[in-house]
């Protein structure tokens, strides 16, 4: 409990979470980028065609785990608007802000990559019965929503905030929307596919597995990344940011200071 | 301080208790307290005891990374009158609003008894007329609504002819005069009034002035935002000085102590 | 709970002396419907195939249209404070203002029901089955709609962005609501349907006031 206690302590200080994640950043990186390469690979070339839909099943590789991660990703967002509200934490406004359009782009290529299945598969490149296409559409617009959000708020603080709120009525309409979704379409009787229909080899199984944990480390280390280069936006006044940027600071030092000179050069 | 849910702070652990996002630091505004506080007797004080309506401490606002506003202390006692002082931008209408729970921010508001708030908006509706205005904030603070109290206090603030116009026919002192009513016609203890003597004409200057020594003297608190001196006022808190924590009693406050 | 009842009367008594902006979105309603009828060049058969869609698209695109200024001139006279400083009895104003401005869009839609039926060539059996279905989803969109009328009322072109935020979030309506309208076309009774859309606009009456006083208190920070 202990461990625990200090951890959550220390999630207030930015400082100490840029200089904790340098390291956690360069090995979630190489891991995701071989990771993707692995499945992708493998996925692509190697894996057997499918019997009914050929080549074009392959792109099931890279479409499938976009669209679960994207969805992950909102819910990331969703609880790091409620530990924002309930806790006040800084790092889950810079998380907030900096994860929409890692996301937003990970919806737009789930949509894409949807696209691309579609057009061998049913001969359209958009087919509105597919629950899963609409749903991701949804959540796609859900981030257009919190990205306008935030450009409409000039105060920093109350955007954070406000984003913080819409993540979580989002977060918490999802399910909604997705069961009344699913619920249309196959009250239409359309031609959908969905996953747990497939019975998938371990030779399909296996690369979309990888590509799966490839695409959460790639999400773990994108937002890692943009988090970092927030914190140093945001903290570009302190001088613990000014000694990093000289070279002087190696490591999260051992007194948990919040930059004491925090707005320092008012 | 947390926001404690008793509930949750059973189950939870106390470095893991939620805190309120909206409250500025952690405003408590309460319902009127029925007995006045009580104050401990243990250290001998050669003055009577002032008891403390709203205390502030370590005011800190920040707005775009940038401190708009830094107050060490702040007390209003019983019966004082304070007068915030300040060049235009160094912070006074941020500092109201801070204490009233409008503004978030860092630090510590404590504050047992309600507050009336009168801003640089004054909070009337423009198409209602003063008679349901009136009608309406009472209402928001779960109080009797007698129509007589109501027409008294806008006899006393002088509009009782304009009671039946709509807000938005009326001049901007004369809506200036419905806030000064709604003023009395609140149970607030506290009173955080921002520059509301803009808009006044003299009569109504000087009526302002009057309802403010009254509402001090029978045990309030104000704390006002001003461009001119107040001749009310006990106490000054000049905000375009460094040394946010120092108050001057003001000259003539000073002299009749003397 | 007089703050309650007091929001309430001072909401309609600002209804009523602001006629104009109650009664224009549902004018546009109208004049939208008949725009769709003319573009269908008026063919029967078409309307009645498209009637639920087409109603209940622009059902969402009217309260858009009505929430925009929800909170608008109580923003700009100061009132809005006073509203949240009143502590416990904020959130039951909250509650009458979200009534009242159900009652001033969604009660008016549900009322004029036949009417639109009408234009859209709706069998009039079908009417009391068409208000209903309204009835059970206009709080829905009312409600939902008062969050994002919160968080964007500081905004400068406030209106498409609360478009914006709160058309996805009315999707499930949306999908319920025309489902419920062509199974009453078909004859059945929409149970299903009915239930959900008032599912929905119960769970929203209860988070609404909670989640519109979060973002009220952001746009009056700025």
């Amino acid at each position: 409990m202990g461990v625990l206690k200090r951890l959550w302590h220390r999630l207030g200080s930015p400082r100490w979470f840029f200089h904790m994640m340098a390291p956690w950043q360069w090995w979630l990186g190489m891991l995701s980028a071989l990771l993707l390469l692995t499945g992708t690979f493998w996925g692509l070339v190697y894996a057997p065609a499918d019997y009914q839909q050929g080549e074009s099943f392959r792109i099931i590789y890279v479409h499938v785990p976009t669209v679960i991660v994207a969805q992950s990703v909102y819910m990331a967002l969703g609880v790091a608007g409620f530990v924002l509200l309930v806790w006040r934490m800084k790092l889950a406004d810079v998380a907030l802000k900096a994860i929409v359009p890692f996301g937003m782009a990970l919806t737009a290529l789930g949509l894409f990559t949807g696209a691309v299945w579609g057009r061998p598969t049913w001969g359209t490149y958009w087919e509105w019965t597919d629950a899963r296409l609409i749903s991701t559409l949804i959540l796609l617009f859900l981030y257009f929503g919190l990205y306008a959000l935030r450009e409409s708020i000039s105060s920093a603080e109350a955007a954070g905030r406000a984003c913080a709120i819409l993540a979580i009525v989002g977060l918490v309409n999802i399910p909604v929307i997705k069961y009344s979704v699913e619920w249309w379409t196959t009250l239409h009787q359309g031609e959908t596919i969905t996953l747990t229909r497939i019975r998938m080899p371990p030779e399909m199984y296996i690369p979309l597995l990888i590509n799966l944990l490839g695409m959460y480390c790639l999400f773990g280390y994108v937002l890692i990344a943009r988090m970092r280069s927030e914190i140093l936006r945001r903290e570009r006044d302190t001088t613990w940011v000014g000694a990093w940027l000289r070279g002087e600071e190696e490591g999260a030092g051992t007194d948990n200071s919040n930059g004491k000179g925090a707005l320092h050069g008012r | 301080m947390v926001n404690t849910n008793p509930v949750i702070g059973l189950c939870l652990p106390e470095w893991v208790l939620p805190r309120d996002p909206f409250a500025p630091g952690f405003v408590t505004i309460a319902h009127p307290v029925p007995d006045p506080v009580q104050l401990s007797t243990s250290a001998p004080t050669l003055s009577p005891p002032e008891v403390h309506l709203l205390t502030a401490d370590s005011i800190t606002c920040i707005r775009d990374r940038r401190v708009v506003v830094s107050l060490a202390r702040l007390t209003l006692a019983e019966g004082e009158c304070i007068e915030l002082r300040g060049a235009n931008g160094s912070g006074k209408t941020t500092l109201l609003r801070a204490l009233c729970g409008l503004l978030p921010c860092e630090g510590k508001v404590q504050c047992h008894v309600r507050i009336a708030f009168v801003g640089h908006r004054n909070g009337n509706a423009g198409l209602l007329t003063p008679i349901e205005n009136l009608r309406w904030h009472r209402q928001l603070q779960d109080a009797p609504v007698d129509d007589e109290q109501l027409l008294d206090a806008l006899a006393r603030v002088g509009l009782l002819r304009a009671a039946g116009k709509p807000v938005q026919q009326l001049s901007q002192g004369q809506q200036r005069r419905l806030a000064l009513a709604r003023l009395l016609l609140s149970d607030a203890k506290v009173w955080l009034l921002d520059e509301p003597h803009a808009a006044l004409d003299v009569a109504a200057s000087a009526l302002l002035d009057e309802l403010l020594n009254t509402h001090c003297q029978e045990g309030g608190a104000v704390l006002v935002s001003s461009h001119a001196p107040l001749a009310v006022a006990t106490r000054v808190i000049d905000l375009s000085t460094d040394d946010l924590s120092a108050d001057h009693r003001s000259a003539d406050s000073a002299q009749a102590a003397a | 709970m007089s703050a309650f009842a007091g929001q309430l009367v001072r909401e309609l008594q600002l209804a009523g002396r602001a006629r104009a902006d109650v009664l224009n979105p549902v004018i546009f309603l109208l004049l939208a419907i008949t725009l769709f009828a003319l573009a269908l060049e008026g063919k029967p058969e078409v309307l009645r195939e498209h009637a639920a869609g087409i109603l209940w698209v622009l059902v969402l695109l009217t309260n858009m249209l009505a929430l925009d200024g929800m909170f608008r001139r109580d923003l700009d006279d100061g009132s809005l404070e006073q509203l949240l400083l009143s502590a416990d009895a904020a959130i039951f104003a909250l509650l009458g203002k979200l009534l009242v401005q159900w009652l001033v869009t969604g009660l008016l839609i549900v009322l004029l029901s036949p009417l639109l039926g009408m234009i859209l060539n709706l069998p009039a059996t079908v009417y009391p089955l068409l208000a209903l279905v309204l009835l059970a989803g206009t709080p829905a969109v009312s409600f939902i709609g008062a969050i994002g009328a919160g968080l964007t009322a500081g905004a400068r072109r406030g209106g498409a962005l609360l478009a914006l935020l709160i058309l996805p979030l009315l999707v499930p309506v949306l999908i319920f609501g025309v489902s419920a309208v062509n199974r009453a076309l078909e004859g059945e009774a929409p149970r299903a349907e009915l239930y959900w859309l008032g599912a929905i606009s119960l769970a929203s009456l209860m988070a609404a006031p909670f989640a519109t006083q979060a973002g009220l208190r952001i746009t009056l920070e700025q």
